[in-house]
């Protein structure tokens, strides 16, 4: 009866809301994206291009010259071999121990559990600056300033509670009928769980591994404060350190930006929707 | 599920019905668990924990270069770091300031998030693509790399922005410092901020808002509910979960903002740009006062507590995390 009217009128009002989204979503991409086209855009500009008081916003001119004087800078080997160690080396064993850690409070009960996962939410909340006096102090009294290892230590820290967090989503929708199953048909507890949840697992355990990977290869402060050789500096401190060093040369330091951003931004592409999915995941499953 | 979580220990310690009895010893259940977060709790009490208590102990001592090169312990002093902060009148404007900037941060980037999550569920699904690639270019973003972006585009000679401003009738932008006034420089690292933390926010809102049963605001629809009252009756009080989590994350990120103050002002942010992260880090290093430095990352560490362990409290109660 009325149901007639009433379809046609939300019908008529979803196709004009389809097209106000669809603008929306066009001019707020644009907007969003900007900076990012701005970065490349510059990265690839020829030198006349660069400091023009019009800019230019495209060019017929396209050079790798930019790529080549940031490639040449000093440390850029340095800082690139620095970032790569320290990053694989966070993402391994933040890995292993956060897979651990979810397991555990996913598929275990045990006294504390709630104190745990309590713990390990607030442990977010623990800035990094202000831990990052102590920690300095700490590293500096066990010899490890100005190393590596103690860098990775320290992004452990910062690492380790998201990834359990997002992992114990991906783990905890594994059923564990399961795991049930194949211990019934004789699997011991760690058969069933290397044979049925790892590979069931495996997309979180990317999207974790990429999200602590991400993390330490764009860490900064703590970076700059421990490691003081500039042998020893890493992607965001050369970079940094690259704009006080030469006066500000954009075109070169945009393309130092973006060979940093590159990475990462194809590893997130791979990634995003586990991440998404596992902290939701997180959020509104038990 | 249910069954094997609820009594693991039935589940492990009894052999299955029909099965010969096997009489290897098992490990109980909660030995496992406890075995299994060993590692992590290692670490997170070495790396966490220890340097929480040492931050607090530090700030009742006054410990200077000359204590850490000799060794020698620090004297302890009480609470004389926290008296000389708490009687320092630029101490509350660093923190009104930290405050207002969290604040604006957090509000500008949940509305404009929200936003993005509606228009991409209404919109086609090409502009849906455009927006996720986009939304993710800019997540994958460093802050260094965006602050430094941000720093090109409003460069006060060659910057973009300010020949876009100027092309507006009788606005002369003609070199335009940005970061003169403490206003429109904070306004440019708000931009900063709340681009890089609107990909997070709305894509997780995005993944949560697709889950809302349709029928349910179609429902509300044909009672006459309007967008907005669907919005905050039905949809809000769904999504209030994922709320929870993603405002308690702007807000710890957005209050210990450092990077992006401390690259945008070339690494040496003037006293009227320091928020605490950086005030707390400025009187450490900079002036060696490690005692003083730690004293104002506790008080930080405290007023952030207050706002999120009740916030994660009542999230616990309600059994939203389990």
């Amino acid at each position: 009866m009325a149901s007639q009217p009433s379809t046609r009128a939300r019908r008529g009002r979803r196709g004009g809301g389809r097209i106000a989204a669809n603008t929306i979503g066009i001019v707020a991409s644009v907007v969003l994206i900007f900076p990012v086209y701005w970065m490349v855009l510059t990265a690839f500009k020829p030198g006349d291009e660069l400091m023009t008081y019009t800019p230019h916003f495209a060019t017929l001119h396209p050079t790798l010259a930019n790529f080549s004087r940031a490639v040449h800078a000093p440390h850029f080997a340095d800082a690139l071999g620095n970032s790569v160690v320290i990053a694989f080396s966070t993402m391994i064993i933040a890995l292993v121990l956060a897979l651990l850690a979810a397991v555990a409070i996913a598929r275990f009960r045990w006294y504390g559990r709630r104190a745990f996962i309590f713990a390990i939410l607030v442990v977010q909340m623990v800035p990094m600056s202000a831990l990052i006096i102590p920690l300095y102090l700490m590293l500096n009294s066990i010899d490890q300033v100005n190393k590596l290892s103690g860098v990775v230590l320290t992004y452990l820290a910062f690492v380790l509670p998201f990834s359990i967090w997002t992992l114990r989503g991906f783990v905890a929708g594994v059923p564990a009928e399961l795991e049930e199953a194949a211990m019934v048909d004789g699997c011991t507890r760690l058969q069933a769980f290397f044979r049925i949840v790892l590979p069931l697992v495996f997309p979180g355990l990317v999207a974790t591994s990429i999200y602590a990977l991400i993390q330490s290869w764009n860490e900064y402060i703590m970076a700059y404060v421990l490691l003081s050789d500039q042998q020893k500096e890493t992607l965001p401190v050369w970079l940094v350190s690259f704009v006080s060093a030469h006066g500000v040369d954009y075109g070169a330091l945009m393309a130092g930006a973006t060979m940093m951003a590159l990475p990462v931004v194809v590893f997130f592409a791979v990634i995003q929707r586990h991440v998404a999915s596992g902290l939701t995941a997180g959020a509104v499953k038990g | 599920m249910t069954a094997y979580t609820q009594a693991p220990a039935e589940a492990a310690g009894a052999a299955p019905p029909g099965s010969p009895p096997r009489r290897r010893r098992r490990l109980a259940p909660r030995t496992i668990g406890y075995l299994l977060i060993l590692p992590t709790v290692l670490v997170l009490a070495g790396v966490q924990g220890y340097p929480l208590v040492k931050l607090a102990l530090l700030s009742v001592q006054d410990l200077t270069q000359r204590e850490l090169f000799s060794g020698l312990p620090a004297p302890f002093i009480g609470l004389g770091n926290y008296a000389k902060i708490l009687s320092d009148p630029d101490f509350y404007l660093v923190v009104l300031r930290t405050v207002a900037f969290t604040a604006a941060n957090v509000a500008l980037t949940l509305v404009l998030a929200t936003g993005l999550a509606l228009v991409m569920r209404a919109a086609s699904r090409w502009c849906r693509l455009l927006l996720t690639v986009v939304l993710i270019c800019v997540w994958a973003m460093p802050q260094v790399v965006s602050t430094l972006v941000f720093n090109w585009l409003f460069d006060y000679e060659f910057g973009v922005v300010n020949w876009l401003v100027g092309r507006l009738p009788g606005v002369d932008m003609n070199g335009h410092d940005w970061y003169a006034n403490t206003i429109s420089g904070f306004g440019v690292i708000t931009m900063i901020v709340v681009w890089g933390a609107i990909p997070f926010v709305a894509i997780t809102l995005y993944a949560g808002i697709s889950q809302v049963p349709k029928e349910l605001e179609e429902a509300a629809r044909v009672d006459g509910a309007n967008s907005r009252q669907i919005f905050f009756r039905v949809t809000y009080p769904i999504l209030r979960p994922i709320y929870t989590i993603v405002t308690v994350l702007s807000v710890i990120w957005d209050f210990q903002v450092f990077n992006q103050v401390w690259v945008a002002r070339g690494g040496r942010p003037e006293p009227q740009y320091q928020t605490l992260g950086v005030y707390s880090f400025v009187r450490a290093f900079g002036v060696n006062e490690y005692s003083l430095g730690a004293a104002i990352a506790v008080i930080t560490v405290l007023l952030l507590l207050i706002f999120t362990v009740f916030y994660i409290r009542q999230s616990l109660r309600q059994g939203e995390i389990d």
